[in-house]
């Protein structure tokens, strides 16, 4: 660790501190939202449509209306005039973006199976889904509209009123002629197109709202499994027309997330419109194949990356354009998603030309959104893959042309072509201790083996480097990318009258742990136990600023905001500290909880009398108010700039296709480490996620817009049985832009991951002459590969 | 999810649940519920009526009965998997057993209920076929034997009556090699295509996942009766045949697959 | 129907509809909340409970099928004493993120190590194939298990 100021003889940074979270989860002691009992409740059900794309003609409720337990049915139409405003899409990337009304029951077009037709409320659960299966509606079916390419020919338009399937088109070209003189004088030319399926997040807890009236007092708590509570709160007063003065929005325990609880849903709007209508508590908890169609996809797009290199394959420049996927309508950030990516696609290297066009096009599927990399897994995986293949045609190892490619450690804050700032980065060193450590040379040698051998057991390594950007920030650029919401994040110290202290803030987390890290940051500045520091979050009464919890934002950002607010409650502590010693506030050190004048350690002052004092303001120095709290809200400069190298060693049977995953190595760079078991705890994870992307898992639709897999016997979510163990590595480059040095470790595993993987199973198949094999990467698909080459012979 | 609505009655013997089956419409036995509560939590399948057999002790054992080994309908995978008897004088059955589902599902899980409900897709009865097993189930005019080749009739379609009990497995012990193949893409998972080969005098070989029911690979223990090697035997696994193509595999591959798994089969079966 | 169980110990007498599922008696009839529901079909083992010390996935069995028989739930393991030695062993390995699966997770460890007090890394692997985790990468989850085997060997 460098540079992070502390005020502890014995640093709590840096260490494995165990998570405080942890007893109350392992022993049942948390609350989730479905958890959570309210007397007089009244659960929710909806009727979904089985129709992809259809006209409602009718919906009769008079059925259900007459089921036992049955309080009220709705269909979209009864509800018209329930809400001031459609379910919000917070990201108009363009200005001319292309957004049709979206509403939490559709009234006249359904646009994907799964989309909401009509709500059951009933006294218990199972009255209020028993229910939904006596509402008649009568479709008349429509053409629908699920391939990509299909959508972007606008045959058939899935928003007839927009006369065009295509949302936006959104495009970073600073310099087009440049980039195509680089290509018109390329020595070599690698043109690639590349499927990003969708997929299903899968939180292990499917989504949940419950929403508590005080009818009278007009006051409305709502819990909800959201990684969201404040932004939330802001959307639903917005789209329900209830003052934000009237509305609580708490998270409870989430269980997980992964981007898919980052939205505002229809469950959410409708269960709030209704509470409010029938003066009765709400309540509704998603089912897990209610959940694989109603809560957002992710990925979702169509790649053309052509590169274009000179001799030594040193890239010239990267021209990218992506056909992604929006679903039947735009959810809160869908069509920022693919430009999150858009800046990336020239990965870690210097490559002085760029060009990057996104077209966001309607389909009849539900809807995708951000899913943990949200857009740089895509980049990544595209400029990975093609530099695997321009290694391959020029006949250089992998490594070597990542090394001749990288922008040298000297070149930052490195200006990079499409226009961002790196904040700091050293990617050769990294690159290294990957490939020491996973033994390069022997599992190459061990591969050569097998290959003259003549085995049937095919093995294959694949790297992958990667630069992510997490943290989005400062507002004013997020401003100039169109995107709603700031970057900042907020945070209240408050050193209580008995010294222990009081953090509350703005991040929500859900499995991060950001409890026990909040508190070892500020144990670490003050030199107090971590035990004796509480953290307070997700809930919009005691934490009233905050955006929450997405995009490896909330250490660099708001744990940041934790620290300087640390560091503020501590000038004022100085000041009566000074006060009370008779010396000036800048001869006082401050060590292991006490301030003493320089020099003279005899004369000193516990912080604990102090927090008394400032609680008592009987002796305060002139000026200065009582009580010891500082608030802060920090807006960071710039992005942070995460990087890696992944290693992924595959064996592959030639008769079944079959692919196992021998041995996974992870060299992470993300600053400083907090919390080193936590660190590596989010990326294990998020290697299993890209890992599961790159085998396993895909959203499948049938021709009509059915899900063929949603529930978890056909949507592989792999078990610990189809993974290794991980060989975890770091290096540390500390990031200049906040003052913890931190840069963000969320997503990056899952970013890294795919290409690793997917290389390494086109590097075992080398033989076959296979130079590409879509994700996931099935048996099926890796014998099909094997079977064309054999025929071609 | 949860299932419908239906009518529970808790058989006090195997007399009391044939009568209640040959009074109830729409009555289904209910055992380690994990082939029927499934479907019935995504209102698959709706019964009327349930039976619930699971607590029935005299259909849980594991018997030697000289030629073969008397297994309870009610036995547990778990219990399959863990008993020494069974280890001993029919190995493959265990094996196959500690494949089924996972750990929990296995402690739940019965023989009979897997049999009984008869799929193409699922591991034990396609070890049945194989072993030429014989089935008792009982009825309201007693109890009747069905060889296990007799049982399969079509996609979970067995040769029970409504108003029959399955209650004992009777497998033939056997002390020569044998086999059992399961691919599949996740541990959890059903079998892609799994291949089950006992080799006892002559060679049977039994495919899981290749037709509507579990079937005999006739073609190969026919081509390995003329004395055709184990190469060329397995060449015609999926000879005839039909399988399924669904989001796992397509027919082709499955047929692939099969002629794969059938050569490891009797590679490991007869070597 | 009603139906009487011993549940961490307690006798609960209770009336419950035929198709009530066994994790809905032990969340919504027993108000024992720890264990989660996580999927449909069986798959993902948020809901593993111990019946009569085995494990059982409770969205896969009727609550009436339970009558007169034990259950341990998460709410079971812990004692006066502290955490159990497995829920001990998560928290030092730290097998969990967002805790939803760990309930699970922890009931179908304690079910395997009673079976294999000494498992390989590959065997607790294969023990927990139908416990769905999203968070861990499930690589603490093998490291918590085989931690908590170890301890437990030298507890007795």
């Amino acid at each position: 660790m460098t540079a992070l100021i502390t005020g502890s003889s014995e640093r709590v940074t840096g260490t494995r501190l165990l998570r405080r979270e942890d007893p109350k989860l392992l022993t049942g002691e948390a609350k989730f939202i479905d958890d959570i009992t309210q007397q007089d409740v009244l659960y929710m059900a909806l009727l979904r449509s089985p129709m992809a794309h259809a006209r409602i003609d009718s919906v009769d409720t008079s059925a259900a209306m007459k089921m036992p337990g049955v309080v009220a049915v709705f269909s979209g139409a009864d509800l018209k005039g329930d809400w001031v405003a459609p379910m919000p899409c917070a990201w108009p990337v363009t200005a001319d973006m292309k957004n049709p009304p979206h509403y939490p029951l559709a009234a006249d077009v359904v646009n994907y199976v799964g989309d909401a037709v009509a709500v059951v409320l009933a006294s218990d659960k199972l009255s209020a889904i028993d229910a939904t299966e006596r509402i008649v509606v009568k479709y008349e079916s429509l053409p629908v509209v699920l391939d990509l390419q299909d959508a972007a020919s606008d045959r058939v338009l899935v928003h007839p009123d927009l006369g065009t399937n295509t949302s936006f088109v959104w495009e970073v070209t600073p310099d087009k002629a440049k980039v195509d003189h680089a290509f018109a004088t390329a020595v070599h030319v690698v043109k690639s197109r590349y499927i990003q399926q969708r997929l299903i997040p899968s939180a292990m807890e499917p989504r949940g709202v419950l929403v508590v009236p005080q009818p009278y007092g007009g006051d409305y708590t709502v819990f909800s499994s959201t990684q969201i509570p404040h932004i939330l709160k802001v959307m639903l007063s917005l789209t329900v027309g209830i003052s934000e003065t009237k509305l609580r929005v708490i998270a409870p325990s989430v269980g997980g997330a992964f981007g898919s609880k980052l939205n505002i849903y229809s469950e959410e709007v409708l269960a709030l419109t209704l509470a409010r209508k029938l003066h009765r508590p709400i309540r509704w908890t998603e089912e897990r194949s209610e959940n694989a169609q109603a809560t957002i996809h992710g990925r979702g797009q169509l790649q053309d990356i052509d590169i274009a290199a000179d001799e030594n394959g040193k890239i010239l420049a990267v021209r990218v354009n992506v056909l992604a996927d929006m679903g039947g309508y735009l959810q809160l950030l869908t069509p920022g998603v693919p430009l999150l990516g858009g800046f990336l696609y020239h990965g870690l290297y210097d490559v002085p030309a760029y060009s990057f066009t996104c077209t966001g096009v309607f389909t009849n599927k539900t809807p995708t959104d951000a899913y943990r990399g949200a857009g740089r897994p895509e980049a990544t995986f595209a400029i990975e893959r093609s530099i695997d293949r321009l290694a391959r045609k020029i006949g250089v190892d992998p490594a070597e042309i990542r090394r001749r490619n990288f922008i040298p450690a000297e070149k930052f804050p490195y200006a990079s072509a499409p226009g961002l700032v790196f904040d700091s980065g050293n990617y050769l060193p990294n690159l290294e201790k990957a490939l020491e450590m996973v033994g390069y040379p022997e599992i190459r040698s061990e591969q050569m083996k097998r290959r003259s051998g003549g085995s049937k057991k095919h093995l294959g390594v694949g790297l992958s480097c990667y630069v992510e950007m997490c943290g989005l920030a400062p507002s004013k650029v997020l401003g100039s990318l169109r995107y709603a919401a700031g970057g900042w994040e907020s945070a209240t110290v408050r050193i209580l009258p008995t010294s222990k202290v009081q953090v509350v803030t703005g991040t929500a987390p859900h499995g991060q742990g950001h409890e026990t890290s909040w508190s070892m940051i500020v144990s670490d500045r003050l030199g107090i136990a971590p035990d004796d520091v509480e953290v307070l979050h997700s809930d919009t009464s005691i934490a009233p600023y905050g955006l929450d919890t997405y995009g490896s934002r909330s250490l660099s950002v708001g744990g940041s905001a934790v620290f300087m607010a640390t560091e503020k409650v501590l000038g004022k502590a100085r000041q009566i500290a000074a006060h009370k010693l008779e010396a000036s506030a800048d001869d006082l050190d401050y060590k292991d909880g006490s301030f003493c004048v320089k020099g003279s350690p005899d004369k000193a002052v516990a912080l604990s009398t102090i927090a008394f004092e400032a609680f008592t303001g009987h002796d305060l120095p002139e000026g200065v108010e009582p009580n010891l709290e500082a608030t802060v809200t920090w807006d960071p400069p710039n992005f942070t700039f995460p990087f890696g190298t992944h290693i992924a060693v595959v064996e592959i049977d030639e008769d079944t296709g079959a692919t196992e995953l021998l041995r996974y190595v992870a060299v992470d760079d993300v600053g400083n480490q907090i919390n080193p078991m936590i660190v590596e705890g989010q990326i294990h994870g998020g290697i299993a996620q890209g890992v599961a992307q790159a085998l396993f898992e895909e959203a499948v639709y049938d021709g009509s817009g059915n899900l063929l897999n949603p529930t978890f016997t056909d949507y592989l979510v792999p078990s610990a049985a189809e993974y290794p163990s991980f060989e975890l590595g770091s290096t540390v480059t500390p990031s200049p832009t906040n003052p913890l040095g931190v840069k963000g470790v969320g997503e990056a595993g899952c970013i890294a991951s795919p290409p690793a993987v997917i290389n390494a199973v086109v590097d075992a198949l080398s033989d076959f002459g296979v130079e590409h094999v879509d994700m996931p990467a099935s048996p099926e698909k890796i014998w099909t590969a094997i079977q064309s080459f054999r025929r071609s012979r | 999810m949860f299932p419908a609505s239906f009518d529970f009655f808790k058989a006090s013997s195997v007399a009391d649940a044939v009568s209640i089956l040959s009074r109830e419409d729409d009555a289904k036995l209910l055992a380690g519920g994990h082939s029927l509560l499934p479907l019935m939590k995504l209102r698959l399948a709706s019964p009327a009526v349930l039976v619930d057999i699971s607590a029935l002790e005299e259909l849980a054992f594991v018997e030697d009965k000289g030629d073969y080994v008397a297994v309870g309908a009610l036995t547990r995978h778990h219990d399959v998997a863990n008993s020494e008897l069974l280890k001993s004088a029919v190995p493959i059955l265990p094996f196959v057993a500690s494949k089924v589902g996972d750990p929990s599902v296995r402690h739940r899980g019965t023989i009979g209920g897997s049999i009984a409900h008869g799929d193409g897709a699922s591991d034990l009865p396609a070890a049945i076929l194989a072993l030429d097993s014989d089935l008792v189930a009982v009825g309201p005019d007693g109890e009747r034997v069905i060889q296990a080749k007799d049982f399969f009739l079509g996609f979970l379609e067995t040769a029970l009556r409504p108003n029959e009990i399955l209650t004992e497995i009777r497998v033939p012990k056997f002390s020569g090699g044998w086999s059992y193949q399961k691919f599949n893409r996740r541990a959890q998972d059903w079998a892609i295509v799994g291949v089950a080969a006992v080799h006892n005098g002559s060679t049977k070989i039994s495919l899981v996942n290749m037709a509507s029911t579990p079937i005999r690979a006739s073609a190969v223990e026919a081509a390995l009766a003329d004395g055709a090697s184990v190469e060329v035997a397995s060449g015609v696994a999926s000879e005839g045949l039909e399988p399924p193509s669904d989001l796992n595999a397509s027919a082709d591959y499955r047929r692939h697959l099969a002629q794969v798994l059938v050569k490891r089969a009797l590679t490991e079966a007869l070597g | 129907m009603q139906i009487t169980t011993i549940v961490n110990g307690r006798s609960y007498t209770k009336d419950v509809e035929p198709r009530t599922l066994l994790v809905q008696y032990i969340r919504d009839v027993l108000g024992l909340t720890g264990t989660n529901v996580g999927c449909d079909t069986s798959s993902c083992g948020a809901c593993t409970v111990l019946l009569n010390g085995e494990s059982v996935k409770s969205c896969t069995v009727l609550a009436v099928q339970v009558n007169g028989q034990e259950l341990t739930t998460i709410e079971g393991m812990a004692t006066d004493s502290g955490l159990h030695p497995i829920q001990k062993a998560f928290q030092e390995n730290h097998g969990l993120q967002c805790g939803y699966c760990t309930p699970g997770m922890v009931m179908a460890a304690a079910s395997f190590l009673n079976e294999n007090p000494n498992p390989t890394e590959r065997e607790v692997r294969e023990a927990l194939e139908g416990n769905l985790c999203r968070c861990t990468g499930y690589h603490n989850i093998i490291k918590s298990v085989l931690a908590a085997a170890n301890a437990m060997e030298g507890a007795m």
